[in-house]
């Protein structure tokens, strides 16, 4: 578990310019709220900029666009936020991710399966893999970054075998593009026709928060982040936890696999390799640290939609693309670096 | 609370860019989104837009994804495009089907869609900016052919199985030489993602598996690169072609080391696409493709002011 911040005696330069804010907040809330609600107020302030710097920002359409490409970064890094808590990483999230989807297509297209087959085969797919990945570092104690990193090559090679390296379109199956680009709030709030993709993030993050917070498997993916060894000595199976942990957060990058093929329309074999990386910069802006222990999904969603944000509204700003890719390594540096000094702080 | 810090310092940064962007409102705004970004060709196709820009008095941007994997990133910078209200848009599919419901946003804005490179699998397109792959393959052939004497052993060397002009370059290679030069056999196929390294140890391979190989075919920058490299460590003595230029290639060919190499003309595609943006926003019928054309280069014509004009380092 997170270790109770203290709060801090002196007042900062922040909290002097806001002193009702300041006092508010540490009366109120936990620094670690604190932490995310910062973090918010970040997303929101960038959000603000955009919005006044830019007049195409701030438009509905331009809105759900950029909620539609933070879906398939934020679940996974929802997945990734499970891994790295237990002080492990999982590289393979980007190609798994290409995996799931082109077995979802070889169900549904080649084999001609109805789509809630091809649904449960993407999902149990990542399930699949992700175990595997768990029991080469529970069971055979490779180091995580040594697992997934060869996970992350074999099912890269897999997608491309698969497919035989042409993507597998879903045109056979005519409800699939709903999964991500229908709209159920759009059939209830007409004006806000959110993409299904988002929802999908969102009600998974729900369900993620509460595994992690209030069941057994959330409480020892952080026992095994903050102390292996004691959780081990006080006579938990940590073996199969983690190997719960890695089956779990392989499942979850099976529904980006959904996500990303709805949204595609096809599942596409060459697809994935990088996506890590980006998982793995939303859940540390998110304030989850490498380190392992401690985290929060609800950060991850905030840091995927920081970089959503971010991306986004330095293509609307028509800032060269070069710097585009400057600005978003410096943001990633900064949050952490923040975050670490907050914690030396506390 | 050095958060606060941090956006400062973000904001900073993107206040100076934001102010700058906003700065020419009147002229007509074109974005361009590339199946590439990094690589020289999508340069050059860049620096021709530029130029042609400047000329038509209109803005432009040009975006592309890091790899032509990237599907999804494309779509979302066609998405962040559309939403900045363009005159017009110049766009290259990596998937056509993935881009089509925006492609029926902008064309029932009204935003005309020129399409470049391997173009755009629809109708929405008023033209298509590009090079016949085809036919400029089939060139490669026969220029391989006239160059070993038309007959004996060649490998082929592509960058990828499923992009347009992988699959494009490669039948057109393998077409022409069956067509019409039947005593030529291609004894291998394959594919290093026109990465250097990899091409050049596909060439070794090759090279060690048929003694008696003749040619080799580098079907993009990439390819044709690496294949020089693999046949300067190996030693050996054959017809190297490759296709696009790039200064390895270049300097490959005017030391003799590399035959000659088929070009496009990038800077040519990129100028298509703006002017053909242009004419459409003045309400000017387009035909239905525009080839932009190839060129066949090797030492005698590499330093012709018309070839030149085309290469790229």
């Amino acid at each position: 578990m997170e270790p109770n911040t203290a709060i801090p005696t002196e007042r900062s330069a922040a909290q002097a310019r806001a002193p009702m804010i300041g006092f508010g907040l540490n009366h109120f809330i936990g620094a670690q709220a604190q932490q995310k609600l910062l973090a918010f107020l970040s997303l929101i302030v960038m959000f603000i900029f955009f919005c006044f710097a830019s007049p195409a920002f701030g438009q509905m359409d331009n809105v759900i666009a950029i909620m539609q490409a933070t879906a398939v970064d934020g679940v996974l890094g929802i997945s990734a936020t499970f891994v790295i808590i237990t002080a492990g990483i999982d590289l393979s999230v980007g190609t798994l991710m290409t995996f799931t989807a082109v077995m979802c297509g070889v169900f549904l297209t080649d084999w001609g399966f109805p789509m809630w087959v091809g649904i449960l085969a993407a999902i149990g797919t990542g399930a699949l893999c992700g175990s595997v990945s768990g029991f080469l570092i529970a069971k055979l104690k490779i180091p995580p970054f040594i697992a997934t990193l060869g996970m992350m090559w074999a099912v890269k090679g897999l997608s491309l075998i698969v497919s035989g390296v042409k993507p597998i379109y879903f045109n056979d199956t005519p409800n699939f593009y709903r999964i991500s680009q229908d709209s159920l709030i759009g059939y209830v709030v007409p004006s806000m026709p959110i993409p299904n993709g988002v929802l999908i993030m969102f009600v998974l993050a729900i369900f993620a928060t509460i595994i992690l917070n209030r069941t057994a498997l959330g409480r020892y993916t952080f026992a095994l982040g903050s102390n292996e060894e004691a959780a081990r000595l006080s006579g938990v199976n940590v073996d199969a936890w983690k190997i719960a942990v890695y089956a779990l957060a392989g499942a979850i990058t099976g529904v980006a696999g959904l996500i990303i093929a709805s949204r595609l329309n096809s599942a596409q074999p060459a697809l994935g390799q990088g996506y890590e990386l980006e998982a793995i910069a939303a859940v540390v802006i998110g304030g989850t640290s490498l380190a392992g222990g401690a985290g929060t999904i609800l950060g991850t969603i905030i840091g995927a939609f920081i970089m959503g944000v971010l991306t986004n509204g330095l293509r609307i700003l028509s800032v060269a693309q070069e710097w585009q890719t400057v600005v978003t390594g410096v943001i990633i540096i900064l949050a952490v670096y923040a975050d670490i000094l907050r914690r030396k702080r506390a | 609370m050095l958060k606060k810090w941090h956006i400062g310092v973000a904001l900073g940064a993107l206040l100076a860019v934001g102010f700058s962007a906003g700065a020419s409102a009147d002229e007509a705004y074109i974005p361009l989104i590339s199946k590439g970004f990094q690589h020289q060709f999508w340069q050059a196709v860049k620096l021709g837009a530029e130029q042609a820009a400047k000329k038509d008095d209109v803005r432009i941007t040009f975006e592309g994804p890091e790899t032509e994997a990237q599907v999804d990133k494309q779509i979302d910078m066609l998405s962040a495009a559309l939403a900045k209200h363009p005159n017009a848009i110049g766009f290259a599919a990596l998937d056509s089907q993935a881009a089509t419901p925006l492609l029926k946003k902008a064309q029932s804005e009204k935003i005309p869609v020129i399409a470049f490179d391997s173009g755009v699998d629809s109708d929405i397109p008023l033209t298509t900016c590009h090079t016949d792959s085809v036919a400029s393959a089939a060139l490669a052939a026969d220029k391989m052919a006239d160059m070993i004497g038309d007959a004996g052993e060649v490998a082929v060397i592509v960058h990828d199985q499923t992009s347009r002009t992988g699959i494009d370059r490669r039948d057109g290679f393998l077409n022409e030489m069956k067509a019409k030069h039947p005593n030529i056999k291609i004894v291998s196929v394959q594919y290093g993602a026109g990465d250097h390294l990899k091409s050049a140890e596909i060439a070794k391979a090759d090279l060690q598996a048929h003694p008696d190989l003749k040619g080799i075919f580098g079907a993009n920058e990439g390819s044709a690169e690496g294949a020089a490299i693999g046949v300067k460590e190996s030693g050996r003595k054959v017809v190297l072609i490759g296709y696009d230029s790039g200064k390895e290639q270049m300097d490959a060919i005017r030391s003799g080391l590399m035959a000659g190499a088929i070009t496009q003309n990038p800077i040519g595609i990129g100028a298509c696409v703006v002017d053909s943006a242009v004419k459409a926003l003045k309400g000017e019928k387009l035909p239905t493709n525009i080839d932009t054309g190839f060129y066949w280069y090797d030492k005698t014509n590499i330093d012709d002011p018309k070839i030149a004009a085309v290469l790229y380092n």
